[in-house]
């Protein structure tokens, strides 16, 4: 019925808690449940870190006992890896594609509404082991056995919660897939979608070519544990190591996984306040795409010390290289967006910007990590800590503050506190590299990860890095404070928000109606954001 | 990217997504309690799967309803389509773990384990005499000798039943894209007989394997590949098979259209990839 007008149904929201938030078919109160959820588990997983920081402050025991310290690594790991970076980066594709694309909704609204409402419900599940007889998996988020095989009764509680997050997140990306490419309202071409979307539909497709990976990995972990197979044991013609290849051959797309839709983000951001088309469009999608294919063949990088013959040990190195040429493609890009624009430095470009240089640091790291010889004195040290850290952190995180920040007003319909928005960048860019770039001295002086005592040589730099971590963690109080002022109000957003942006999305009100695009809108070139043709 | 200018189709909210997630939950919690000891668990994996099915009835009968009524338009048909073809996908990436896992075991683990590479030294000193080769349950004979089941006998049987298999379920669906109905659920009632005749002649060989053979989930790596792989099969042609079931069944309810018939394509699609994977299996878990 193409009829109905847009004041007939922007206010149509369902009525009651129950319908409105746990039968929602709605993008935008499922993408809203989604960083709310990220949210809280970021604080979760966050204060696990601090209690992980707190012991590592001092050499010597202080707080908790080695088996709880190795229980912390391994869950905060877990919770912020499924638990915060990926449901926050769903919650946003929800939320903007069909905004960005021309679309009602996402394609499949109601598995939509399932693949987030599996979370809680696994999350409670993996939460759960810490109370349990002999407490949460203590082995390491990368589960190898026969380590984790030895796990205590919460062994098979975590590995069914991995199967349902695995669940969960397939059908979030088979949601995604079809909605990019079966809605995109008329003119909306491939090679004129924002970057975000482009962003999204690659790593959709690598979420589901490796999540049933990481379930066929757990599964044979569960029969190695119940059903006397053999597979991770030599004894009986299996091998360990087979586990490593299976769970890196999901591990490395999946930190694209987590990477990706921030590059996705960043691209929005810098054109908007550098008031500049983004530079190198095209470049960008195939820079993204090569950076998908390479994440399929250079997983035994995770693994150079595992013992593997030599050739496999140089192609690996090799092949692991060659990602810094589409991402220096990407750094490139978006340096050359900012040449000679006219840039303003509101909060979501401070936070691009602190993601640029600090992610490139990260990126940088990992270079030296490739380098097999190098690798085997950096393997398993403070050093492979900090460099996950700089491109997770301040990589991932940092683009979901950006991105939060610059969507926020078009969400809530208020500008937040500028101001206040200004002091929690500054105050996290700070902290956070007190907190990490320390850990790269550690690492390479050789103290080892995933260890609750160190050597006295090392006690500075932890103490430092132990500083910052617990500043960092408090000032993230500030975002959630501000988060929710501009929820509750503030100065009156436009539906343009910000003056250099472009983009469907930014034509429609601020706040975003509960419904928007009933029919598909027209698209012309003032509208989209990028594009040859611009 | 064509479709029309009518207005888009979003569908109004269910609690079935929230019946499933609790239905998934006690499946899960009473699974990991079941296998940790406790087995009155049991009783409460039994009820997360009631619930599962209790949501699939209603969360399908819901979907085919509005189907029956004409909510749907073309782009909801396409959207479905490509959830089935990336649902798919995801499986094939699930079984190519298992895959990968026979080749890395065969083509690698063995010689090492035989004393070949650069741990040579440690193939001699921890397994020494060890016979590397396939069939194989690891130097500590883990889980005593075993026979294997021959590729020419039952399982080439369950290759052709397959073959035909996919066979007349295109058959059913050159009859429902000409309309005869009585032509459609006939083939698709032999689709189903030849899945169930399938799973039986994959229930013997089990039988046979675990009494007669020796060969079992324990058989070290050759008894763990060699179910994992045929059991997880097995467990997708089950599946496959209900699926036929209830598409025969709305066949004869008359509910597929010459142009719309979405279930019937997706379930045909399942279908052939099963077969697929059977031929993968056929190759090289058996013959190879």
């Amino acid at each position: 019925m193409p009829t109905t007008t847009h004041e007939d149904h922007h206010d149509h929201k369902p009525q009651g808690f129950l319908n409105r938030w746990v039968f929602s078919t709605n993008h935008k109160d499922i993408g809203t449940l989604y960083l709310v959820f990220a949210l809280l588990m970021f604080f979760i997983g966050g204060s696990m870190a601090m209690i992980i920081r707190a012991e590592l402050f001092m050499p010597g025991m202080q707080l908790v006992q080695p088996e709880f310290f190795n229980q912390m690594t391994t869950v905060h790991a877990l919770v912020m890896v499924f638990g915060a970076v990926m449901p926050a980066f769903v919650g946003f594709a929800n939320w903007m594609i069909p905004l960005m694309i021309g679309a009602p909704d996402m394609a499949l609204p109601r598995m939509n509404n399932w693949s987030f409402w599996i979370l809680p419900f696994a999350f409670s599940m993996l939460v759960s082991t810490l109370f349990m007889d002999g407490g949460a998996p203590a082995g390491g988020w990368t589960l190898y056995p026969p380590l984790v095989l030895q796990t205590g009764s919460s062994f098979i509680f975590a590995m069914f919660a991995i199967h349902m997050l695995g669940i969960s997140s397939i059908m979030g990306a088979i949601n995604v897939i079809a909605t990019i490419l079966n809605m995109r309202a008329p003119g909306m071409t491939l090679l004129r979608m924002p970057l975000f979307v482009w962003t999204w539909l690659i790593t959709a497709f690598l979420l589901i070519a490796v999540m049933p990976v990481l379930a066929g990995a757990v599964t044979m972990l569960i029969t190695d544990r119940f059903f006397l197979t053999s597979f991770f044991n030599a004894a009986g013609g299996g091998d360990p190591v087979l586990f490593q290849h299976i769970f890196w051959f999901f591990g490395h797309p999946e930190v694209y996984i987590m990477i990706l839709p921030a590059f996705g983000i960043i691209s929005e951001i810098i054109p908007t306040f550098a008031r500049k088309p983004l530079f190198g469009y095209t470049s960008m999608v195939y820079a993204s795409a090569s950076i998908a294919f390479l994440s399929f063949i250079v997983w035994a990088h995770h693994m150079f010390t595992v013992g593997m013959p030599l050739g496999g040990e140089i192609y690996f190195m090799l092949a692991t290289m060659m990602i810094s040429i589409p991402t220096g493609v990407k750094v490139f890009n978006w340096i050359s967006t900012m040449w000679r624009g006219s840039m303003t430095f509101e909060t979501p470009m401070l936070f691009a910007l602190g993601f640029v240089v600090l992610f490139t640091i990260g990126g940088f790291s990992g270079l030296m990590l490739a380098i097999v010889p190098a690798d085997f004195q950096y393997h398993d040290t403070y050093f492979v800590v900090a460099h996950f850290h700089y491109v997770l952190v301040t990589g991932s995180v940092f683009a979901l503050m950006a991105g939060t920040y610059y969507w926020l007003p078009k969400w809530t319909g208020h500008m937040y506190n500028e101001r206040l928005g200004k002091w929690h960048f500054w105050l996290s860019v700070v902290f956070v590299n007190l907190l990490f770039f320390p850990q790269h001295y550690l690492g390479l002086a050789g103290m080892p990860r995933r260890i609750p005592d160190y050597s006295p040589q090392f006690a500075d730099f932890n103490m430092l890095s132990s500083i910052g971590g617990f500043a960092f963690g408090l000032t993230q109080f500030m975002f959630v404070y501000i988060v929710w002022k501009c929820v509750r109000g503030g100065e009156t957003a436009t539906s343009r928000v910000w003056e250099g942006a472009r983009g469907l999305e930014w034509t429609v009100a601020s706040p975003a109606p509960f419904h928007t695009f009933e029919t598909p809108p027209d698209i012309d070139d003032s509208m989209v954001a990028h594009g040859d043709h611009l | 990217m064509s479709h029309s200018k009518d207005a888009y189709y979003v569908p109004h909210g269910t609690k079935w997504p929230i019946v499933g997630s609790i239905g998934m939950l006690l499946l899960m919690v009473g699974a990991s309690n079941w296998l940790n000891g406790n087995g009155n668990a049991k009783y409460m994996f039994y009820a997360g799967l009631l619930t599962l099915i209790f949501m699939m009835f209603g969360w399908f009968g819901l979907v085919i309803r509005e189907s029956q009524q004409g909510m749907y338009n073309d782009q909801v048909g396409v959207s479905f389509r490509m959830g089935m073809v990336w649902f798919i996908f995801s499986e094939v990436m699930f079984f190519a773990v298992f895959f990968g896992t026979l080749f890395y075991t065969r083509m690698l683990v063995m010689p090492w384990l035989g004393g070949e590479g650069a741990g040579a030294a440690t193939g001699e000193y921890l397994w020494s005499g060890f016979d590397a080769v396939w069939p194989n349950n690891g130097p500590a004979n883990i889980g005593g000798d075993f026979d294997i089941i021959p590729a020419f006998d039952v399982p080439l049987l369950n290759t052709l039943i397959l073959l035909t298999s996919g066979f007349t379920i295109t058959m059913a669906h050159w009859a429902l894209k000409k309309a005869n109905q009585k032509g459609l659920v006939i083939w698709m009632a032999l689709t189903v007989l030849l899945g169930c005749l399938f799973l039986y002649f994959q229930a013997e060989e089990y039988i046979h394997a675990y009494t007669e053979l020796g060969l079992t989930m324990g058989s070290g790596i050759y008894g763990s590949t060699f179910f994992m792989l045929t059991g997880f099969h097995g467990f997708h042609v089950t599946l496959g098979t209900i699926m036929l079931f209830v598409i025969m069944i709305r066949s004869a309810k008359g509910h597929f259209s010459e142009e719309n018939h979405f279930a019937f394509e997706g379930v045909a699609w399942y279908w052939h990839f099963v077969d697929v994977v059977w031929l993968g299996l056929f190759v090289f878990v058996y013959v190879l």
